[in-house]
């Protein structure tokens, strides 16, 4: 069978469980809608806590981030796992002993004000709108590559199934789902990883692979660091990103980003006590460092594999290079869409990959009668994706790869979508505007508010806005610098008050936008820009998509002084503090 | 290993009942101490090794590259599964103190609001 026949074949067949599931888990109530009703088992939780998380970003951008950007790429690794450590220390249990139904609700209620709960459901839109365009378009693009559809009727087909079972299942059928998907996306992550370790490494763990020696007997990072800083790129093992204050503040940025996404502390709101949430955040980290720990073997084994693709023999020798008429299969494939693009320089039929910034190599390259690095585009999201074909693995495998790609997109979408719509029904509508609506209404406002938000999304899809290149990474940013402050001072700060979290969150999140939109240019036009030189005019040199962290820093400052200057939070509000605090006693 | 502990926990759990109650400040105090200390290495094994300190560990060797790298690609990953596991088990220690000792009748104290 051809990779297409898989491919429809694997596609399918996840498509009928997710539909299979939903039917079967249906919504009665609006305890079911928001929170799945509160007693999914910690492991359950915390594999659709992971498939929740891990977005389009992490299966496919992350490991060809990485690749190509060796040791600074760690910031996204540790970022996105180190995160987890402060949502179970800081937040997750707190607010799940709290237990209601949504983040804006707690920050209502802890500062006694309705403003404060709508400016926490804005950055909370702002935030997961930002995020979900990125997964309808990751879906658009595995359906028009792999499928051969036209992008819209892949992003359609995506929408229809998120709808059937967000829409009908709320929480409970998102929940069961991303379980599913969860076992989906992780297979399709390491198996092809594994057969690669193996082929190069011979050794079937890529997490042990990374540390192997490659055929010859040197070992497979050497050997990268050698192959690459040949062709003169800097050294896999050690490249800096931007500089090491930008990465700390970077790292610093996605940890409080994760633990202050929305869509993934309700999933904490799912159990059923406060234990339960602190051992969920681990089995969730637990499933999630499976992918993340496989994803840096399957960056450097990529670009290594790459590299050598193009680069066949010894370096200035004419027959080093391959000859574009021999380029293998999957690089004709990448090129019809685009993401794969290569320029004859020097009109000599063969393909020369190397760093032309570089001064010094590029003097000795035009020695050998280079032009320039005549691989004009080579797109980091292709890499998972081109990882297989390039290993010359068997065709199930890729389409097990493009199922994956559709599990993390569609799982993260769905989460964002609920959070999305529980802020507008059961925050907007039931907390501000309409008080007295019965629960039978809410149910209906909560479906039709997400149905509402899979057509903006949808839209978002089609057009996307200018700004969506660097959406995820702003998400995070905007994460960081609003909603993760707001709940540490709610929870650990008794005489944080209304004025100071308001002042707060909107300090925080005015500076990140700012700074963004400051360098916007930079920021939106070269995605690549951290692998270049460091913008002089960045404050200390942190880039924007790092600014969050100095965000929720402006974010604590303004709140604490804001909060010395006016009155204490009133009594019901202390003992809300401490209520959250404590342990019930039945459950201990 | 995990019985033995288990049982001692529950042992203590009940000669905690015979111990006066604990204030929730104890408790709260106790946590924090907790958590602290847990980001403490939470600190270290990241931007401590992986990004401050990066050139002096990567001159320790591991496979072909610098302990450095790998703690920034494979290693701090590993310690913070680690650190929310042993935290599961504290505060489940910690609690279970705390409601051995303020059930069977200990009321619970209060220090007045500061």
């Amino acid at each position: 069978m051809d990779v297409k026949t898989w491919t429809y074949l694997i596609v399918g067949f996840t498509f009928a469980l997710y539909i299979g599931i939903a039917i079967w888990s249906r919504a009665k109530s609006t305890k079911e809608f928001y929170v799945a009703g509160g007693n999914i088992s910690p492991i359950s939780n915390g594999m659709a806590t992971a498939a929740d998380w891990m977005s389009a970003a992490s299966f496919l951008s992350m490991a060809g981030i990485i690749a190509f950007s060796g040791y600074g790429g760690s910031v996204f690794l540790m970022g996105w796992t180190g995160g987890y450590v402060l949502l179970a220390f800081l937040v997750a249990p707190y607010l799940r002993k709290y237990g209601k139904f949504t983040v804006p609700e707690f920050i209502g209620e802890r500062f006694y004000s309705k403003t404060a709960r709508l400016v926490a459901v804005l950055c909370l839109i702002i935030v997961s709108v930002t995020y979900v365009i990125g997964q309808m378009k990751g879906v658009g693009v595995a359906f028009s590559r792999f499928l051969e559809t036209e992008y819209e009727t892949g992003l359609f087909i995506g929408m229809g199934i998120v709808f059937f079972y967000a829409v009908l299942g709320g929480m409970k059928g998102i929940t069961y789902t991303q379980i599913a998907q969860y076992v989906v996306l992780i297979f399709a992550f390491t198996v092809p990883a594994i057969f690669i370790s193996l082929e190069l490494t011979s050794n079937p763990i890529p997490q042990l692979g990374l540390l192997g020696n490659v055929s010859d007997g040197a070992p497979l990072l050497q050997k990268l660091d050698t192959v690459i800083t040949d062709l003169g790129f800097g050294q896999y093992t050690n490249s800096v990103m931007g500089s090491k204050l930008n990465m700390f503040a970077f790292t610093l940025s996605l940890m409080i980003g994760t633990a202050g996404l929305p869509h993934v502390i309700i999933r904490f709101f799912t159990v059923k006590k406060v234990s339960d949430a602190r051992l969920s955040a681990g089995w969730a980290l637990v499933f999630i460092a499976i992918l993340y720990t496989t994803a840096p073997a399957v960056a450097a084994m990529a670009r290594l594999n790459f590299t050598k693709t193009i680069q066949v023999g010894a370096v200035g020798k004419v027959e080093g290079n391959i000859e574009y008429a021999n380029r293998p299969e999957w690089f004709k494939n990448w090129e019809k869409t685009g993401l794969l693009k290569h320029e004859d320089k020097n009109g000599d039929g063969r393909i020369q990959y190397y760093n032309d910034s570089n001064k010094e190599f590029s003097e000795i390259a035009s020695g050998y009668g280079w032009k320039g690095n005549e691989m004009v585009k080579i797109d980091n999201d292709i890499m998972v994706l081109a990882n297989p074909e390039i290993a010359n693995l068997p065709g199930w495998v890729i389409a097990l790869v493009v199922a994956g790609g559709l599990a993390a997109a569609l799982s993260t979408a769905a989460g964002l979508l609920l959070a999305i719509s529980s802020s507008v029904s059961h925050d907007l509508l039931k907390g501000i505007l309409m008080p007295e609506i019965s629960e039978k209404k809410e149910l209906r406002a909560g479906r039709i508010s997400m149905i509402g938000a899979i057509a903006v999304a949808g839209i978002f899809g089609i057009y996307p806005p200018d700004f969506a290149a660097g959406t995820v990474a702003m998400a995070f940013g905007l994460a960081a610098s609003s909603i993760f402050p707001v709940l540490i001072m709610g929870i650990f700060m008794k005489k944080m008050n209304r004025e100071g979290a308001i002042a707060g969150m909107i300090a925080g999140i005015g500076v990140t936008l700012f700074y963004v939109f400051q360098h916007k240019g930079i920021m939106f036009i070269a995605s690549t820009s951290y692998m270049g030189g460091m913008e002089e005019n960045w404050f200390f040199g942190i880039e924007p998509k790092a600014f969050g962290a100095v965000g929720a820093i402006v974010n604590f400052i303004v709140a604490f002084i804001v909060s010395k200057m006016t009155s204490d939070p009133p009594k019901e509000v202390k003992e809300l503090v401490d209520d959250i605090r404590l342990p019930k006693l039945d459950e201990a | 290993m995990s019985e033995q502990e288990i049982e001692i926990t529950d042992q203590s759990n009940s000669l905690n009942s015979d111990k006066p109650a604990m204030t929730k400040e104890e408790y709260w105090r106790k946590n924090i101490t907790c958590v602290l200390s847990l980001l403490a290495v939470w600190f270290f094994v990241s931007y401590g090794c992986a990004i401050l300190f990066v050139e002096q560990m990567n001159k320790i060797q591991i496979g072909g590259s610098g302990f450095g790298f790998w703690m920034a690609q494979q290693g701090s990953i590993y310690v913070f599964v680690a650190l929310i596991f042993v935290y599961v088990r504290l505060m489940n220690k910690l609690e279970s103190e705390y409601a051995g000792r303020n059930m069977n009748g200990n009321k619970i104290q209060t220090q007045g609001e500061e």
